[in-house]
């Protein structure tokens, strides 16, 4: 099984790909990580540079389509390969045929250990009371919402505990947290009241986007709770 | 055409957030509709049937606007054999003066108005004052926002934004009522001040939300009753449709009259369904003695010429897609500037109105889905949102462009970084020595780079990693994989 750590973990979040690496281990998982990826292209392709997205894509369908597993810790990227290559590529019936294959055998994170590996207890020390985020990409472009729910729970240590309106956006939408700062940060009042109110120590997601836009709130104001990675909670680290 | 300031979003946004009473009505009224239209929904159907009757409904509407031409036509045969006429207006100008032209034959001094979307793009109310009709809107919420001077907050609330007592003050400047927090006398009072103009006035002006081309049908859903008084006590009756209102047969319109009320409010079924096939008949006991049924273009046709946004023609106006927008639910209707506001006034201000100056609203939006989701034709919004930011990126630079060289210099930047393995390492070795003065415990408190610094007014930005994962994976943690 091929991983793609995402840009974002690579550059940004290393301890979140160093968990999956520990986490798919532990499920006898044999882990590759081919070094040429970069980058999945969504970020040109969110802020309509599709001509950036689609070269930065091409790559990616290089690095990845000879591999028979391609998972992700991230189900914006995921989403990105699965749903929006389509899109991408809509007048480009070479290359939307290599998407559609790629978007196949691409998983994320949970999807992959759910319904692939058939697992729901990962072996997870992990203990406390956590909230579980619905990340928009994976919960409405994937439908993925039981799978992360089922192996939080199939943690013995772990309690999870809802949040109201879990499945409401955090804010984040990349671009849209630059460019409307104001208008981000008032949603994401409304997230941290919800997992407030949930009375959880901590609030777990499976992307690195709303985490380091939540994260970044958390930070600056001091709330004591902790915002952490799927794959963090599992592998137990 | 109503003035678009879809320009000032940013602004506009900026202040509405920090506006105490409109973000408490916004919580306040957007939980009611998203609670009453879950559980109409799910009380009536199973996910799967719901899931169905959506298709459908896209479908319908796919089809009928695939052949608009072929069904405008009909609808003109019908109505006319109805005994109504029929107007074709290519702007909100040419609407207005076809809706002032007949007044002025009838000798129309008062009009009385049953809601209407695309007379608010008209700005038809203003129009008529111009010259010398006296509009009066009778939908409660639409009245109130004529009394306030104010364009809707919200396609099917448009007064959501004002308190009970904005309300009393209106009235007792414009009634002279005494004033009062009882919703009911608002109420009576409104109903007391608007009994006068049904009694008296010459022309009654709606909307329509759908017009059934095979039987020249207007279908008007209201909840207090007003729809039907202004099409059945004046003496002539003008419709104006989008032209993209229609629906092939009327065996199609009970789908539709399912999906809109429990879309919008949670309803099973609006107050009242009125149907409107022309003028009063001989053995009729009352309606108008003239009936006109105006379609109105006005920008659509720009819709309808892109394949990717001609899926927006299918939106049957039921304000789910603001409902659970949670960018709508923190700016409210008046920041988007113009007449649609949420996900849907996202897609077609620009494509109607002029691209460049409603540029800011494709990119108002988290991508979430959740609009896409609730949408009762299925119109994915995400991607038509996506498809407008690309014609802002790399459209026509005359008329749609409107990216900037610094936002394309970030954007070749980014590129030429991510575009093989070496440059991605040379790059972000580039930025772990330069991000250095400005690191705290892995943080970074202020970004000082134009277009992004916004990030950080409220939220720390993570620094890069001292080292990246994939050199972790080299150290060690690969082992003895050889894999890339």
């Amino acid at each position: 099984m091929a991983l793609c750590a995402t840009c974002l973990v690579d550059q940004f979040f290393p301890e979140v790909g160093v968990a999956t690496v520990t986490l798919l281990r532990r499920l006898n998982v044999d882990v590759t990580f081919p070094e040429e990826q970069t980058c999945c292209g969504q970020i040109a392709f969110n802020g309509g540079y599709r001509t950036e997205a689609a070269d930065v894509a091409r790559h990616f369908m290089d690095v990845f389509e000879s591999e028979r597993h391609v998972v992700l810790p991230s189900g914006s990227c995921a989403a990105m390969i699965k749903v929006y290559y389509q899109e991408l590529f809509r007048d480009d019936p070479e290359d939307l045929e290599r998407a559609q294959a790629l978007g196949e055998k691409t998983r994320e994170l949970t999807d992959f250990i759910v319904n692939v590996l058939e697992v729901t207890d990962v072996g997870s020390p992990a203990r406390g009371l956590v909230t579980y985020h619905d990340a928009c990409h994976l919960l409405r472009e994937l439908g993925i919402s039981a799978e992360p729910r089922k192996l939080i729970e199939g943690v013995p240590g772990v309690e999870l505990q809802e949040m109201p309106n879990s499945e409401v956006c955090c804010g984040f939408g990349g671009l849209f947290a630059v460019k409307y700062p104001h208008i981000s940060i008032a949603i994401l009042d409304e997230k941290l009241e919800a997992i407030r109110a949930s009375g959880a120590d901590t609030v777990v997601a499976n992307d690195c986007g709303c985490l380091m836009h939540m994260r970044g709130a958390i930070e600056r104001r001091g709330l004591g709770v902790r915002a952490v990675h799927i794959a963090e909670l599992l592998a137990g680290e | 055409m109503a003035k678009v300031k879809s320009a000032a979003f940013k602004k506009a946004s900026a202040r509405a957030v920090r506006d105490e009473g409109i973000q408490h009505a916004l919580t306040h009224v957007m939980d009611h509709f998203t609670e009453a239209r879950a559980e109409a929904i799910a009380t009536d159907y199973s996910d799967e049937s719901w899931e169905a009757m959506r298709t459908r409904a896209a479908a319908i509407k796919a089809h009928t606007i695939g052949n608009l031409d072929y069904y405008l036509d009909l609808a003109d045969r019908s109505v006319r054999r109805n005994g109504g006429h029929v107007h074709f207006a290519d702007d909100a100008a040419a609407a207005t003066q076809i809706v002032i032209d007949i007044a002025k034959r009838h000798g129309v001094k008062r009009a009385i108005k049953s809601k209407s979307m695309v007379s608010e793009e008209m700005g038809l109310n203003d129009a008529l004052e111009r010259a010398g009709i006296e509009p009066v809107e009778t939908d409660l919420g639409e009245y109130i926002i004529q009394l306030a001077g104010e364009t809707p907050f919200h396609i099917i609330a448009p007064a959501m934004h004002k308190t009970r007592g904005e309300v009393s003050d209106l009235f007792h400047d414009w009634l002279k009522s005494a004033p009062t927090s009882d919703i009911a006398r608002l109420c009576s009072i409104a109903r007391d001040a608007l009994r006068k103009h049904f009694e008296t006035a010459e022309m009654g002006i709606t909307g329509a939300n759908f017009v059934i081309a095979e039987t020249g049908t207007v279908v008007i859903v209201t909840n207090e009753g007003n729809g039907r008084m202004t099409t059945s006590t004046p003496r002539v009756h003008v419709a104006i449709a989008g032209m993209e209102k229609l629906l092939p047969a009327i065996e199609d319109l009970p789908l539709f009259l399912r999906l809109l009320p429990r879309s919008a409010t949670g309803q099973r079924t609006t107050s009242y369904t009125s149907f409107i096939s022309g003028p009063r008949a001989a053995s009729d006991e009352d309606g108008p003695e003239e009936f006109h049924l105006i379609f109105v273009d006005n920008g659509r046709l720009n819709l309808l010429k892109d394949e990717v946004l001609r899926e927006a023609l299918s939106c049957i106006r039921c304000g789910a897609c603001l409902n659970h927008c949670p960018v709508y639910r923190k700016v409210g209707g008046h920041a988007y500037g113009w007449v649609y506001s949420g996900p849907i006034g996202a897609v077609v201000t620009g494509p109607m109105t002029g691209m460049k100056q409603a540029a800011d609203l494709p990119y108002a939006s988290t991508l979430c889905g959740a609009c896409r989701d609730v949408c009762p034709v299925k119109i994915d919004l995400p991607k038509l949102l996506l498809h407008l930011r690309h014609r802002h990126a790399e459209g026509s630079p005359r008329d749609e462009r409107t990216g900037t060289w610094m936002e394309r210099l970030y954007m070749r930047r980014w590129h030429d970084a991510v575009k093989t393995r070496g440059a991605l390492e040379r790059s972000t070795r580039l930025g772990r020595l330069l991000q250095k003065p400005l690191v705290r415990r892995g943080k970074l408190r202020s970004l000082p780079l134009p277009l992004v610094s916004g990030w950080t007014k409220d939220r720390d930005f993570p620094a890069l990693a001292p080292k990246p994962f994939r050199q972790i994976w080299k150290e060690g943690l690969g082992g003895d994989s050889d894999a890339g």
